[in-house]
């Protein structure tokens, strides 16, 4: 302000002051006249957006989940599961499934971010459940406790998915998937929906912060550097026993075939 | 120089027999002889992984706390800090990420664990094909059972003592496997445990089970096997020259021992490249035990990975009267099929000795085909092993294959019955195969790849005689002979042990099931008839 | 028939065979430079070991194919170990296999069994050293020295009694009493039914009473799964179905077979599965066996509400938890 208040005798002071407060005085008309406007945008596009959301839907899930996602005989009724619940199949590929195996895998998504930000807000609109998680709600960097979120996914989450997330088998073929490569949305939108076998585990019993700090403890996970070497998939002590049998002692068998061989 | 060298030699030798007046005994034994065969190098693995046990193990034991008492991570693994835990699981990452080759040691130990069990098992195995264990040689197999047995609960202490989530596991079952013994089972438990699972006091105990009692033990026996082996001499495979009077080979020193030895710090550089290289145990990520918590695809080392199959595959049966309980789910595969296992193990050498008669001394190997039933036997044990070790890393395996845990588990039900016995029928039919080559190769010579066009437009492959040396090596050995069924002695009176008898009998016929050696009369005969 | 075959004979030991370095120099001496090259490199090994031990900085990493983000100090001391060994190892071979005598030496075999007249002697000296020590004679001696052997086997079984206390009633009891809170783990906090939506698992444990703790032998018996489902999808007796709460079920999760924590939960098919040795329990049947080698259900705990609206145990567990042991009853 001080460096300001130097020039207020300038001969330009004047004019631009005028200047200044037109502008000033024009955006605040222009942004309280657009305000309104742009609420009623929003609805509008939110009401395209369902829309658009039900012929997807229409063309590319109805003939499982029915006309109106009332559920089928092979697929479940949609109806309260939420935009989250959409987010996470979608997103991940799983759904529309490739084939009716024994669980839907991760795979490509089959459509884009905006298709499927459409089909959440259609089944979102059929009945209340989970929303999508935003981005803002992600905040696992600042607020996730990584021990703490270890002690968390021990309890909740390792005996299923494995004690490094690398995932595991399941009964009659299911499986926990692996979590590398999972982006924290997903983890966060699995866990309060509960996708295929996986439970749900509600706010109440897991709070929002404790899921962030399970976020933040699997992103740890991923990026965990090879400290005393080569992995071997980090699914116990099933690959060691496979190394040394293989690596160990045929490398030992080698040497000793040649050691007793004679010199010519 | 060599003059002066040699005076030098001179001199140590005879200040050293001076004291100890050894001169003729250091003569003889530092010119034995030790046969040459790669096969012969699979115990000295065994060895040589125990003695770096040791000296990885010392290392271990400068920081390791052997203690359940509970403390606050405070080192340099983030992900774990300020988490309560055990002081052996909190100074198992000190020894990991604080102390600089913490980790490389704490890799090397646990390799070498894994190669040891591995050396002591492909070792057993080629004493068993190969006959080894006869005559004068069952005590060493006696200790070698021994030592196995020892190995697997030693390997599983030395795993345990980390208090990791997947140690504590395994623990847990151990204490529930204690807890299933009929009358004594909840009382072994709690005197184990110092009170109820997990308690205070397991850690310290196991530690000095797996640092004292157990090593020295296992330095006692493995002494007494060395011993023996030095003192009855090495077997040898048979061939030119090789009798059962004899053993040819290389004087210990210098050769044996530039080999032997040497062979020492190749084990050593193998085992420590696996450390450097391939992460094994690694705790940090399994977290502390909790008896709350567990992992997916929980499963111990290989060693017990057979057992933990059997019990996987063992049926939902417990016997409820009286007021008490016998699991038998736990009790069959967890200590009755493993005892029957290996005792059946620890007595083979008696039981095949009874069986065949056969009382003389034997140093000339068995080349596995020539013993069709004993090879077949040994094929059909390991069958059975592995199948329980298949069905022991089940969810491993459905989740890498596509397969499902329930299916594999019902494959290893039935094939745990049907597959053994099929294993043997197959191998006793390649080994009478192997042998029925044996003789077509010593009677008729092998092929030599070359065609000569017959009179009659015929193209027949010339036969090349086999080497004087060859024939001898596949003809050396001698064929068992039916004993016949115990018949009425002098005095009229029928064989006493009936049963025992015909069942000896039946076996003994079964073992004289062979191919005819070819005989030297035989190929002289089939020569004069071709010419 | 065999008598009348001549079997083949014995060659005898084949001729030796002179290795290249036994008659030319020249590859004598390639061989020794050969050898001198692996011991070369066994000292590179233990330079690259004391090198790394002192220069490289634990918290360095490198990325390396296959290996992944692999630390430095860790890998270089592994490598520089064994080049250091292996080498030796490998030099001390090549050594004995090119340039020591590598005639094959026989050696006779000396038979174990002893002459006859060493036997019968042996015999004799043991039967007259009983003879001496009187041991036929004096019974008296003979059976009271028994009786003090087998005694004296007493002693460490009785001094090894202090080892742990007796079991009482210890494995047939928890921590759950009726009216105890079921508390989130970890986390500690009461659960209300509405917390859970359908499909939800809580891991839980008994509320602590204020001034004890909880130890690890507590949670090895207390530790609770709590599961909700729709109402109708239970297929329980009334007695089991009084001790859920509005499609809300509680089971030990300390396993029937071998104690292992069963909280695996799969939604779809609502069986609760053990990843120790895959027993398949079915929730809505009161998690009776469905696969695998436990032969009992998991113990149930009974629900109610308490006077605030939290969940708590009913009463305690009516049977004990864990896996079976001999003064079990049913």
């Amino acid at each position: 302000m001080k460096k300001l208040s130097r020039y207020r005798r300038h001969k330009f002071a004047a004019p631009a002051l005028i200047i200044a407060a037109l502008i000033s005085l024009g955006t605040t008309f222009s942004i309280a006249s657009a305000l309104p406007n742009a609420q009623h945008m929003a609805v509008t596009s939110q009401s395209t957006l369902i829309e658009e959301g039900k012929q997807i839907f229409a063309r590319g899930c109805s003939s499982c989940h029915g006309l109106n996602a009332e559920g089928g005989s092979i697929a479940p009724s949609l109806i309260g599961v939420g935009a989250a619940s959409v987010d996470f199949q979608v997103g991940t590929g799983r759904m529309p499934m490739a084939d009716m195996s024994q669980q839907a895998m991760r795979k490509k998504p089959a459509y884009t971010e905006a298709e499927t930000a459409a089909l959440a807000a259609y089944v979102a609109s059929l009945a209340p459940g989970p929303a999508s998680v935003t981005n803002e709600q992600l905040t696992f960097e600042r607020d996730g406790n990584v021990a703490q979120g270890g002690e968390l996914f021990r309890t909740n989450c390792a005996m299923c998915h494995n004690f490094a997330a690398q995932g595991g088998a399941l009964s009659l073929g299911k499986y926990a998937p692996t979590l590398m490569g999972v982006e924290p949305k997903q983890i966060y939108e699995a866990m309060i929906t509960g996708p295929q076998s996986m439970p749900v585990f509600s706010d109440k019993t897991i709070t929002p912060s404790e899921k962030l700090s399970i976020i933040k403890w699997i992103k740890a996970a991923q990026n965990e550097p090879s400290l005393g070497g080569a992995s071997l998939g980090r699914v116990g002590p099933v690959t060691e026993g496979l190394l040394i049998w293989t690596l160990g002692l045929g490398l030992l068998v080698g040497v000793a075939v040649w050691l007793t061989m004679k010199a010519r | 120089m060599s003059s002066s060298k040699e005076r030098v030699a001179g001199n140590v030798a005879g200040y050293v027999d001076d004291r100890t007046g050894a001169a003729k005994w250091l003569k003889k034994n530092l010119t034995k002889v030790f046969p040459d065969h790669w096969s012969f190098m699979l115990g000295e693995i065994a060895l040589y992984s125990f003695i770096i046990l040791l000296l990885s193990g010392v290392f271990l034991t400068f920081w390791f706390v052997p203690s359940q008492q509970d403390v606050i991570y405070t080192g340099s693994y983030a992900p774990l800090s300020n988490v309560p835990m055990s002081a052996a699981y909190a100074s198992t990452l000190h020894i990991s990420f604080d102390i600089r080759g913490g980790l490389l040691m704490r890799q090397i130990h646990h390799w070498a664990a894994l190669l040891f069990m591995a050396a002591i098992v492909v070792h057993l195995l080629r004493v068993f094909f190969t006959g080894a264990f006869r005559k004068p040689r069952e005590f060493n197999w006696l200790i070698g059972v021994g030592l196995v047995t020892l190995g697997i609960v030693e390997g599983f202490l030395g795993y345990s003592l980390p208090d990791d989530l997947l140690s504590g596991t395994g623990i847990r079952i151990a204490e529930a496997i204690l807890q299933a013994i009929p009358v004594v089972g909840s009382y072994l438990a709690f005197f184990a445990f110092g009170g109820a699972f997990p308690g205070h006091v397991f850690i310290p105990r196991i530690f000095m089970v797996h640092i004292l009692l157990l090593p020295g033990i296992f330095l006692a026996l493995i002494t007494i096997h060395l011993m023996l082996v030095w003192y009855q001499k090495h077997t040898q495979y048979p061939g030119p020259g090789r009798t059962e009077k004899n053993v040819v080979g290389y004087p210990l020193m210098p050769v044996y021992m530039a080999k032997a030895g040497g062979f020492f710090f190749i084990v050593f550089g193998i085992t420590a490249f696996l450390g450097a290289v391939a992460s094994i145990n690694p705790i940090w990520l399994y977290g502390p035990y909790t008896p709350g918590q567990i992992s997916a695809g929980s499963q111990p080392d290989w060693y017990m990975g057979w057992l933990d199959g059997l019990v996987r595959m063992s049926p939902p049966i417990e016997t409820h009267a009286f007021g008490h309980t016998i699991s038998w789910n736990i009790l069959i595969p967890g200590l009755i099929l493993p005892g029957i296992l290996f005792t059946g193990m620890a007595l083979y050498p008696f039981i095949e000795s009874w069986i065949t008669g056969d009382k003389r001394e034997h140093h000339l190997l068995d080349r596995p085909r020539n013993v069709p039933n004993r090879t077949a036997l040994g094929v059909m044990s390991l069958t059975f092993i592995m199948i329980s070790l298949i069905n022991g890393g089940n969810d491993i395996i459905a989740t890498h294959f596509h397969l499902t845990i329930n299916d594999i588990m019902w494959f290893t039900r039935i094939g745990l019955f049907t597959l053994p016995p099929i294993a043997f029928v197959i191998t006793k039919r390649i080994c009478l195969s192997l042998q029925r080559a044996d003789r077509d190769l010593v009677l008729h010579g092998k092929e030599s790849g070359r065609l000569v066009m017959m009179a009659n437009g015929e193209f027949v492959e010339i036969h090349e005689p086999i080497s004087a040396e060859k024939a001898w090596t596949l003809t050396q050995h001698e064929q068992p002979e039916a004993l016949a069924l115990g018949t009425a002695d002098s005095n009229g009176i029928p064989a006493a042990k009936g049963l025992k008898a015909k069942l000896r009998a039946r076996m003994s016929q079964a073992n004289a099931e062979q191919i005819q050696t070819p005989t030297e009369t035989e190929a002289k005969e089939l020569e004069g008839g071709h010419h | 028939m065999s008598n009348e075959l001549q079997k083949f004979s014995d060659p005898g030991l084949p001729e030796h065979i002179h290795r290249k370095a036994d008659t030319d120099p020249a590859a004598a001496k390639k061989a020794e430079r050969q050898v001198a090259i692996l011991f070369a490199l066994s000292a590179i090994g233990t330079i690259v070991l004391i090198g790394s031990y002192i220069f490289v900085k634990p918290n360095k990493f490198v990325f390396l194919p296959i290996m992944g983000d692999t630390n430095v100090q860790q890998a270089l001391l592994g490598v520089g170990l064994a080049m250091s060994t292996f080498f030796i190892g490998m030099a001390a071979v090549h050594w004995g296999k090119t340039l020591m005598d590598d005639r094959e030496v026989v050696a006779e075999r000396h038979e174990f069994r002893s002459p006859e007249s060493d036997r019968a002697d042996f015999v004799a000296t043991v039967k007259e050293q009983g003879a001496m020590a009187g041991l036929g004679r004096r019974t008296l001696i003979k059976r009271s020295m028994g009786v003090a052997l087998g005694l004296v086997g007493l002693s460490p079984l009785v001094l090894l009694r202090d080892i742990g206390p007796l079991p009482k009633k210890q494995l047939e009891t928890t921590s759950w009493k009726a009216g105890t809170r079921l508390v989130t783990d970890p986390g500690d906090r009461p659960i209300k039914p509405a917390d859970l939506e359908v499909g939800a698992v809580a891991q839980v444990l008994p509320e602590l009473i204020p001034g004890t703790e909880r130890t690890l032998e507590n949670v090895g018996k207390d530790a609770v799964l709590l599961i909700r489902l729709r109402p109708e999808d239970f297929n329980l007796n009334a007695e089991r179905l009084s001790w859920t709460h509005d499609g809300i079920i509680a089971f030990s999760k300390i396993c029937s077979h071998m104690g292992c924590a069963v909280a695996l939960y799969e939604q779809q098919t609502k069986h609760l599965l053990c990843p120790c040795h895959q027993s398949t329990f079915d929730v809505t049947r009161a998690a009776k066996v469905i696969f695998g080698p436990a032969a009992r259900p998991l113990p149930q705990l009974a629900l109610t509400l308490d006077a605030d609206g939290y969940l708590v145990a009913k009463q305690p567990f009516t049977e004990p938890v864990g896996p079976s042991f001999w003064e079990r009853s049913s």
